[in-house]
């Protein structure tokens, strides 16, 4: 891992909002808390939590939505925060693109296809013509979609499945090396979700494509990850390889989440449930708490110190 | 009486009228619901579940009229209530949850407001009894009567949707329809609500249709369940059997298209 440079590096992230509501007093919320993670090139790393843990906001962070309160976002060495010129700043957000949770409202209802492919192709890569006509048939083609029939199409005549396939061939229209994904299937119908992880695995594998992948899914996670962190109240409790993380999980939260995944093989019978909601309340409290300090429990697994039960 | 199961369904077809003609989205099912069961009922959006659902309660709309088959519930035939009955039947017999139920709420009505509209308009009860049967159905569910007076959006998204769930538990129905109750939560929240419920359904011995996408979460949950496609039930089998040896190409589909958590 020395040896090859990360091609994201997050540190020390943080982000306080101030809240201004119409009626109440202001207060500030902390959606990230002193994140420090890399990305590898070619690699995808998983950001699991709940709603309003901060993942998305980590997201939109490395996006370039909105600046940090403190701490450094870089790629590729460069924090992105310092990139002043206009073609730095055009550079990056070529090389890092965004997909988000709902394809339909992500794609322009009233055009084609075929103009939200070559809008992307036109503005960063200058093409016209032929040239341009054979590009958008080939990142078509590359999300395995079929050129000839989708191309013309609406937003609205396509499937929940296909018109994710579209937006990430916009991103890989434009040459991304980035791909912030957030909650890419979650829309999606069960019996779809799989093709769709299926070829961001694949993009990721025969295109060296790396992923910030967020999800509140630690099966999907599992499924298309090389690295996993797990994100509580703005903190990355524990992070690591996924078979690490997973098999042996530390810290109290990662336990609980696991233990609340769905396994079709145990029946719930009612029995514990009083104690199931008390001990979840307990590592809620515990994983909440501000904890500067991290322990590498294994090579290259994580976890955040925290206070025993 | 007792052997015959609660709910029975024989036949059911629900058409939608369309400019370009007949649609028919749910073509004749055939499933019954036992005491104190809980039927799973699975597929992808489109496929008829909700559609189900609406129609048990005779709450679809037009363009949808059921235009086939027989619902009885308790001996009762559904679909020849008058609207009185209809009325007080709803709820009192069979209520909802919802799909994204934590909006199903009023925003601009306090919690006790909603549980009191239910309450007092089937029972008509005076308003401070409706208050003590409604702080009682909140300690049901773990949440402190001190929050009986706040607006849905002091509450959590965990919170909103105890709060709907002990609505629907408010007249002690025979069945509950549970439409995708938990998608909108995380999966420890998840846990928690159903917990909760399996826990209220030993106590009251009510039934549930639990419709979800899930496959995994319905393993946990239902008794049996019945996989829906294309407005055909393709298999209906025990929970266990399901997960074990599933018949249909379809069922071995959505099993296999859902990433499963492998743990070393």
């Amino acid at each position: 891992m020395q040896q090859v440079s990360e091609l994201l590096r997050i540190e020390g992230a943080t982000k306080i909002f101030h809240m201004k509501p119409m009626l109440g007093a202001a207060h500030e919320v902390v959606a990230l808390n002193n994140i420090s993670l890399t990305i590898r090139p070619g690699k995808a790393l998983a950001v699991v939590g709940e709603s309003g843990s901060g993942k998305s906001t980590l997201g939109r962070a490395v996006a370039r939505l909105f600046q940090l309160s403190s701490g450094t976002i870089a790629f590729k060495g460069r924090d992105i925060a310092g990139m002043r010129s206009r073609a730095d700043k055009l550079d990056y957000l070529r090389s890092v693109q965004m997909v988000f949770q709902d394809p339909f409202s992500a794609l322009n209802p009233a055009h084609t296809i075929r103009h939200h492919l070559e809008r992307p192709l036109m503005l960063h890569k200058k093409l016209h013509g032929a040239a341009l006509n054979s590009a958008v048939e080939a990142v078509c083609a590359d999300v395995e979609l079929d050129p000839s029939v989708t191309l013309e199409k609406y937003p609205h005549e396509l499937s929940g499945g296909q018109r994710q396939r579209v937006n990430l061939a916009r991103a890989l229209a434009v040459g991304a090396e980035l791909i912030i994904a957030d909650e890419p299937t979650s829309m999606l119908d069960v019996s779809i979700r799989r093709s769709v992880l299926d070829l961001m695995r694949r993009m990721k594998e025969t295109r060296s494509i790396t992923f910030l992948y967020i999800t509140h899914d630690i099966a999907t996670a599992q499924f298309i990850a090389d690295d996993i962190a797990i994100m509580y109240a703005g903190q990355v409790v524990e992070w690591g390889p996924p078979n690490l993380v997973i098999s042996t999980p530390q810290h109290p939260y990662t336990k609980l989440l696991l233990s609340a995944v769905p396994d079709p093989k145990v029946k719930l019978d009612g029995t514990g449930a009083k104690s199931f909601a008390s001990e979840a309340q307990a590592v809620r409290a515990l994983a909440r708490k501000t904890s500067p300090e991290v322990m590498e429990v294994q090579p290259g697994h994580f976890v955040r110190k925290f206070d025993t039960v | 009486m007792t052997d015959k199961p609660l709910l029975d369904v024989r036949g059911l077809k629900v058409d939608f009228l369309t400019a370009k003609g007949l649609f028919t989205a749910v073509k004749g099912v055939d499933f019954s619901i036992g005491r104190g069961e809980v039927l799973g009922l699975a597929g992808e959006s489109g496929s008829g579940k909700s559609t189900i659902a609406l129609a048990l309660m005779r709450l679809h709309r037009p363009p949808a009229i059921i235009s086939e088959g027989s619902i009885t519930l308790d001996g009762e035939d559904v679909l020849a209530m008058t609207p009185e009955r209809l009325r007080q039947w709803r709820w009192s017999s069979v209520s909802m949850v919802f799909q994204s139920a934590m909006n199903s709420l009023n925003p601009v009505l306090t919690i006790f407001e909603q549980f009191r509209d239910v309450i007092v308009r089937h029972t008509g009860v005076s308003t401070a009894e409706a208050r003590a049967r409604a702080s009682e159905l909140l300690a049901l569910i773990g949440i402190p009567q001190s929050r009986l007076d706040d607006y849905p959006h002091q509450l959590s998204g965990g919170m909103r949707q105890r709060v709907v769930l002990a609505i629907a538990l408010a007249l002690e129905p025979k069945l509950i329809i549970m439409d995708e109750p938990t998608t909108a939560l995380d999966v420890v929240v998840q846990r928690e609500i159903l917990q909760e419920i399996v826990e209220l359904k030993r106590k009251f011995g009510f039934s549930i249709l639990f419709i979800t996408h899930d496959l995994a979460l319905m393993g946990q949950f239902a008794d049996r369940i019945a996989i829906m496609l294309e407005g055909k039930l393709v298999e209906v089998a025990p929970s266990a059997e399901l997960i074990a040896n599933p018949q249909h190409d379809y069922t071995r589909r959505l099993w296999s298209s859902m990433p499963l958590l492998t743990r070393a």
